[in-house]
């Protein structure tokens, strides 16, 4: 089997769904020639030609309007943001018209795009290119919203994420994109949108976290391990539509739960796993469900990012804090 | 070549029919037949009988908030009838009426649409046909999109999008007219400048004098027609499809026409405008021109017009009272359409309050 990191994961994908599926197009800025600034879409170009694989004039909102056009006429566009924080002035497109096609048409005019943003902190990188928006786009009907942590999820992910007949928001990790390798087959296969994985069974305390995220909660978990603790990890893969299913049985066995993200706090992802785990295992509870997240400032220039995103230190400190409620 | 001839940077417009129905551009008049200029008279008599209705409807307060038509069929259908329905795409906006009925939208379904319900986007299944776009101007891209489908595909279709002068202030139309163009996709650009947005007129739009000129800066022929004329209309239209299905790339056609009527039935026109100056544009009305024109060919007759727009009438009257017998959204609808496959957190609150419902109803 082939080691890949989460670049060339999501390459895979992408050169198996145009081999597969003439209706595919990739597109956006610098997708063609350059293969992307990360170079995610890099050799596609020269192998499928520059009719499926295009780089576009560089505005945002025509990138996701021009796809529900496409999606219209019977392609199915996957669409490159270049940096999640640029993605903004699509949102009239995402929000207006993505997201609500099937139902304004009665099903009769579908939408099945996915559109891909490298998204998140912690690379040093330039004044807004750290944000994380999914609490944004979870709260959007119509959408579903994905968010892989690792390099074999993210290429099962995002086959599954185009052979979808809705629209899909695909925030690729970009502090994950070189930095893990693991092994992941040519072949391609599917995980299923909606689906969280149980990374790590455990007794005392689920831990659910996401994308960049993951990473650093099994770094707190390490550490929590050698205090003995038992901790269940929940990869949410799906930020909508969540797998409730998947967190609440947790909960109910282990009686405590940390959320961590790095998106900001107020009415996050986490807010909306709290309130779901209240109205559904409140009896189960052995401590109040707990949140290790971004503050709800702007994400700091590289010289402050340390102090805002969670990391593995602070991960244990919150795991302990609710074991030991 | 008429896209060659009527250069908008020169201040050429063009114009084939007066206001007192007199052909005067013989030699750009479109090859149509006298049944077909008839048919077309009707279409757009139809439709405005549609509108008409609607307002009345509005005002008595069986159907909610619309946007009247009224003065911009000739727009509207011109631009319609010079494409082939049976294949080509129509992405509009929200005010091209004549347009719509002539694609196979139904006035039940317009009629739908403002009672209501969502059934009324729903157009027929023969027809390619995107929903009206509320947000100004968004539609734009998605008929750039439509055009790279065809061009990728490389089936014969044209697309046409329909904006307003409004419209062209929206960084949307910039970047749909600027993708077809760096693409040359088989996209028309139909800007119906009725000269107002709500209460900012035209000028405030746009300091360029003309809004066709705007296609020249993304590398497109532009041009510019008197859009209360239909002969100008259809001509100008059909040229651009045939330049576009021909692989030549996009056209941009601005049809200068008034929106006599209101923003929508909520808007107060005489806030913004003169009554003079809304007079000196029902002169100019496509409809009453087209009628002259067939009268002094023998072709139309006040006795015709009357019979006419009784049936009309009847058959509208028809239509309306299905959409005042229609069904009341169902909880199923509104839940149905969201995805291919309802998830499960939207079961759970469809479950939720359907046993509310029920609850209540055992009361």
């Amino acid at each position: 089997m082939a080691v890949m990191n989460m670049v060339q994961a999501i390459n895979s994908a992408l050169d198996f769904k145009l081999k597969d599926d003439e209706s595919v197009v990739v597109y956006g800025e610098d997708v063609g020639l350059e293969g992307g600034v990360f170079r995610v879409t890099e050799g596609l170009q020269k192998k499928y030609g520059e009719k499926r694989v295009f780089d576009t004039p560089l505005a945002e909102s025509m990138i996701i309007g021009t796809g529900v056009g496409m999606a219209a006429g019977g392609l199915r566009p996957v669409a490159e943001i270049q940096f999640s924080g640029f993605i903004y002035p699509g949102f009239n497109q995402i929000i207006s018209h993505v997201s609500r096609m099937r139902n304004r048409s009665r099903g009769t005019i579908t939408c099945p795009m996915v559109i891909r943003a490298p998204y998140g902190g912690g690379v040093r990188a330039l004044e807004m290119h750290s944000e994380s928006l999914e609490a944004v786009y979870g709260h959007i009907p119509g959408l579903k919203v994905v968010m892989p942590a690792t390099p074999y999820d993210a290429k099962g992910l995002m086959i599954a994420a185009i052979e979808d007949n809705d629209p899909v928001m695909f925030l690729e990790p970009k502090k994950v994109y070189r930095a893990i390798k693991q092994e992941v087959p040519e072949d391609p296969y599917r995980i299923k949108i909606g689906k969280a994985k149980i990374a790590q069974e455990g007794e005392q305390i689920t831990v659910v976290a996401y994308g960049a995220m993951l990473r650093t909660a099994q770094q707190g978990i390490a550490k929590a391990k050698k205090d003995g603790i038992s901790v269940e990890l929940i990869d949410l893969r799906t930020i909508f539509p969540m797998d409730t299913d998947t967190i609440i049985e947790s909960v109910k066995k282990t009686g405590r739960i940390l959320i961590v993200h790095e998106a900001a706090r107020s009415f996050g992802v986490a807010a909306e796993i709290m309130s779901l785990v209240n109205e559904e295992a409140f009896l189960y509870l052995e401590a109040p469900p707990t949140r290790l997240t971004g503050f709800d400032t702007i994400v700091p220039f590289p010289m402050g990012e340390d102090l805002y995103f969670p990391d593995a230190d602070r991960v244990y400190h919150h795991i302990k804090k609710v074991v030991e409620f | 070549m008429l896209l060659k001839t009527f250069d908008p940077l020169k201040g050429k417009q063009l114009r084939i029919m007066d206001e007192n129905g007199e052909i005067v551009d013989e030699k750009n008049m479109p090859e149509l037949t006298d049944d077909q200029v008839v048919e077309a008279y009707k279409y757009m008599l139809y439709a405005r009988q549609v509108d008409l209705k609607a307002v009345a409807y509005q005002r008595m307060g069986r159907l909610f908030t619309l946007p009247p038509n009224l003065g911009q069929e000739a727009a509207a259908f011109g631009s319609a009838y010079a494409l082939d329905k049976k294949k080509d795409w129509m992405v509009p906006a929200f005010r091209e009426m004549a347009a719509w009925l002539y694609w196979g939208a139904t006035a039940k379904d317009l009629y739908l649409y403002w009672a209501g319900s969502e059934d009324g986007n729903v157009t027929p299944d023969d027809v390619n046909f995107m929903p009206s776009a509320v947000p100004v101007a968004s539609q734009v891209p998605h008929a750039a999109g439509l055009g790279y489908s065809i061009k990728y595909k490389g089936t014969d279709q044209v697309v046409i999008t329909y904006f307003g002068d409004g419209g062209t202030s929206e960084g949307d139309f910039h970047e749909g007219m600027n993708f077809a163009g760096v693409f040359k996709l088989p996209v028309i650009f139909f800007c119906n400048n009725n000269q107002y947005a709500i209460s900012v007129p035209r000028r405030m739009q746009s300091a360029a004098k003309n809004l066709a000129d705007k296609a020249i800066g993304y590398g497109m022929p532009g041009i510019q027609v008197d859009g209360n004329d239909f002969f100008a209309v259809y001509a100008a239209t059909k040229e651009a499809a045939e330049y576009a299905r021909d692989g030549n790339g996009p056209v941009m056609i601005e049809a200068e026409t008034y929106r006599r009527g209101y923003h929508t039935t909520s808007d107060d026109p005489t806030k913004y405008r003169t009554a003079e100056e809304e007079a000196e544009w029902e002169k100019k009305d496509p409809l009453i021109r087209m009628k002259k024109y067939l009268e002094k060919k023998g072709l139309w007759d006040d006795d015709k017009e009357n019979d006419y727009v009784k049936h009309a009438k009847k058959d509208i009257s028809a239509q309306f009272k299905e959409v005042e017998e229609y069904p009341r959204t169902s909880l199923e609808q509104i839940f149905k359409y969201m995805y291919e496959e309802m998830p499960d957190i939207l079961k759970k609150q469809k479950v939720e309050m359907e046993k509310y419902l029920a609850g209540k109803e055992g009361r």
